[in-house]
């Protein structure tokens, strides 16, 4: 079974709500929910300790993620301490969100010379789309979060799981960024991840089949930066994982410190497939570690840029 | 000018150096700057890759750059079009930003004559400079990968510490993003140089260079230099390649139009787009 070397820790990932969420979604990796807590929350103190110790391995950012991260009662104070350290983006349903917290979070960004970034979940351009896998009122609830995020004047990345053929990617698009400048997002940023068949998803749709694996044949002249366990590792109550998909694999905590979680990692698993399939699906556009996930079209059918904001 | 770094101005200037990034076709911006940087007087000039795309005629910037003896390093575009890859390694991720790199991609690649190509296979991946006891490392993207983004709101401190220890470097410079910014470090300096092929999304039509001094006290004076140039002829020269609108319209409003989904929050920001 292939190994992949850690190469450096370029991102640290914090499970900072653990497994809480407000909402159930149908195709959570992790199947987060109001009820489950079998990863418990990290405090301030927690990622403080993790972060001076990732700062001796030179990490370039940080990454925050639950279950909705906002359901941690110390999470606006984390994003402005880390903010001070380094750039941060937040993982969030976009349910949850106040204007109190926004505000204390747009002046730590002002502050800081790094970004803040919020990649906000939603999963179709509709209520008739969105609401069957994430729950009744739920597009409603999310489309109100871009609204006060674009008043604080963020960027809302926004996360799409492809719960749609992968040839409809562009036509998605197209409609995704219709409804959300009607919403008052005038430039709207839009990342694709495909689904991972694990967790809720694999009783959605399927698990992974037994030949969806990577072999060492598939690593040969592969550039291994693709994989997200090359350049990241993830902290949970538990200890230091090897990335934010696999918490749940025992195998995937690899110890109870930064320097212990340092180690190269034996990629057997089916969410391995899916990032190899399509690259780091779990970081930002600008870190430039992502697969093309679309090839070039001749004729995209929206080649309009997108208008500025005023 | 911009300055920044500046430590102590009473000390003199040992050593100067230009340099500049993704020249991008653009070889009227390009004769330009190397106009300013011979009034200024350098002791070298340094190109840290991207000869091509964007911009018409690529094959117009080889000569200049030679005539001028500017030493290049070799960017993912000219690895590409050196030995004709399938696509320019840029690094994009969303749709439309890769349509619009593919547009410009294979028009240079298809206008780039073969022993120009020549050149860009043979260009280094970096360059090491001693200068003094300070040493230099000048790459495209980051020293460890060519197409690695370094933006300024996206890279710590220890990030950029880490990589001067581990490349035993006190100056890395680097291009690629196509903003430039700087930061001095506990261990030395990091300099994004700009780029001379399109302006940087600030609503300004000049594009940057950057001049690296070197003073009798062993600082470093870093002073990002705007280039005008002959826009609207370049944009006249694009349409008459029928390179897209959206590059032109670029050039003569200052604001960019396609790689656009690659921006960290607050680069995307202070763009119009």
């Amino acid at each position: 079974m292939p190994s992949v070397n850690l190469t450096h820790l370029d991102e640290l990932w914090f499970q900072v709500s653990g497994t809480h969420c407000n909402l159930t979604c149908d195709h959570c990796f992790i199947s987060c929910s109001p009820h489950n807590r079998s990863f418990g929350y990290l405090s301030l103190s927690d990622v403080q300790s993790s972060i001076a110790q990732a700062t001796q391995e030179g990490v370039r950012e940080f990454y925050f993620t639950g279950g909705e991260p906002f359901l941690n009662p110390e999470m606006v104070d984390i994003l402005c301490w880390t903010l001070q350290h380094g750039p941060a983006t937040v993982l969030t349903n976009g349910t949850v969100l106040k204007e109190e917290w926004l505000t204390k979070l747009q002046e730590a960004e002002r502050q800081s010379r790094y970004s803040l970034e919020f990649r906000l979940s939603i999963d179709g351009f509709s209520p008739e789309t969105n609401d069957p896998i994430r729950g009744d009122g739920t597009f409603d609830r999310a489309m109100a979060g871009v609204s006060l995020l674009c008043e604080f004047g963020f960027l809302p990345i926004i996360t799409a799981t492809r719960i749609w053929d992968e040839e409809s990617d562009l036509e998605v698009l197209s409609q995704f960024k219709t409804v959300l400048k009607a919403h008052g997002y005038s430039r709207p940023r839009i990342k694709l991840l495909p689904t991972l068949q694990i967790g809720a998803e694999e009783n959605r749709t399927r698990g992974y089949l037994q030949h969806e694996v990577v072999t060492d044949t598939m690593l040969s002249d592969f550039d291994q930066h693709n994989l997200v366990c090359s350049h990241s590792r993830i902290v949970t109550d538990r200890g230091v994982h090897v990335c934010p998909i696999l918490i749940e694999s025992p195998d995937s905590n690899l110890g109870q410190s930064i320097s212990e979680s340092l180690v190269p990692f034996e990629i057997n698993h089916g969410a391995c497939y899916t990032c190899y399939q399509y690259g780091s699906i779990c970081t930002n556009a600008s870190s430039g570690n992502t697969l093309s996930t679309t090839e070039p079209t001749v004729n995209p059918p929206d080649t309009a840029r997108d208008d500025g904001d005023t | 000018m911009v300055i920044h770094s500046v430590t102590n101005r009473n000390t003199k200037i040992k050593s100067r150096f230009a340099l500049f990034g993704g020249v991008y076709s653009n070889y009227l911006a390009l004769e330009a700057a190397l106009q300013d940087i011979r009034q200024r007087g350098v002791d070298a000039i340094y190109c840290l890759g991207d000869l091509g795309a964007f911009g018409p005629h690529p094959d117009r910037v080889f000569p200049i750059l030679h005539n001028n003896h500017v030493i290049v390093v070799q960017g993912n575009y000219d690895d590409s079009v050196g030995n004709a890859l399938n696509d320019c390694q840029c690094g994009y991720t969303d749709p439309r930003d890769n349509h619009f790199a593919q547009i410009s991609y294979d028009y240079t690649l298809q206008n780039t004559s073969e022993p120009n190509r020549k050149f860009m296979r043979g260009l280094p991946p970096e360059i090491r400079l001693t200068v003094d006891d300070q040493n230099i490392l000048l790459c495209h993207g980051s020293p460890r990968r060519t197409n690695e983004f370094l933006w300024e709101s996206t890279t710590s401190d220890y990030y950029l510490e880490h990589l001067l220890e581990v490349q035993r470097a006190d100056v890395i410079a680097a291009t690629h993003t196509g903003i430039k910014w700087n930061r001095k470090l506990d261990r030395g300096l990091f300099v994004n140089v700009g780029v001379l092929g399109r302006p940087e999304n600030d609503g300004s039509t000049n594009v940057w260079y950057t001049l690296l001094e070197l003073r009798t006290d062993s600082s470093w004076t870093v002073s990002h230099i705007p280039v005008a140039y002959n826009h609207t002829a370049l944009a006249r020269e694009m349409q008459q390649e029928k390179l897209p609108d959206e590059f032109v319209d670029t050039v003569v409003s200052g604001w960019w139009t396609t790689c656009l989904e690659i921006l960290p929050s607050k680069e995307r920001r202070r763009g119009k787009h």
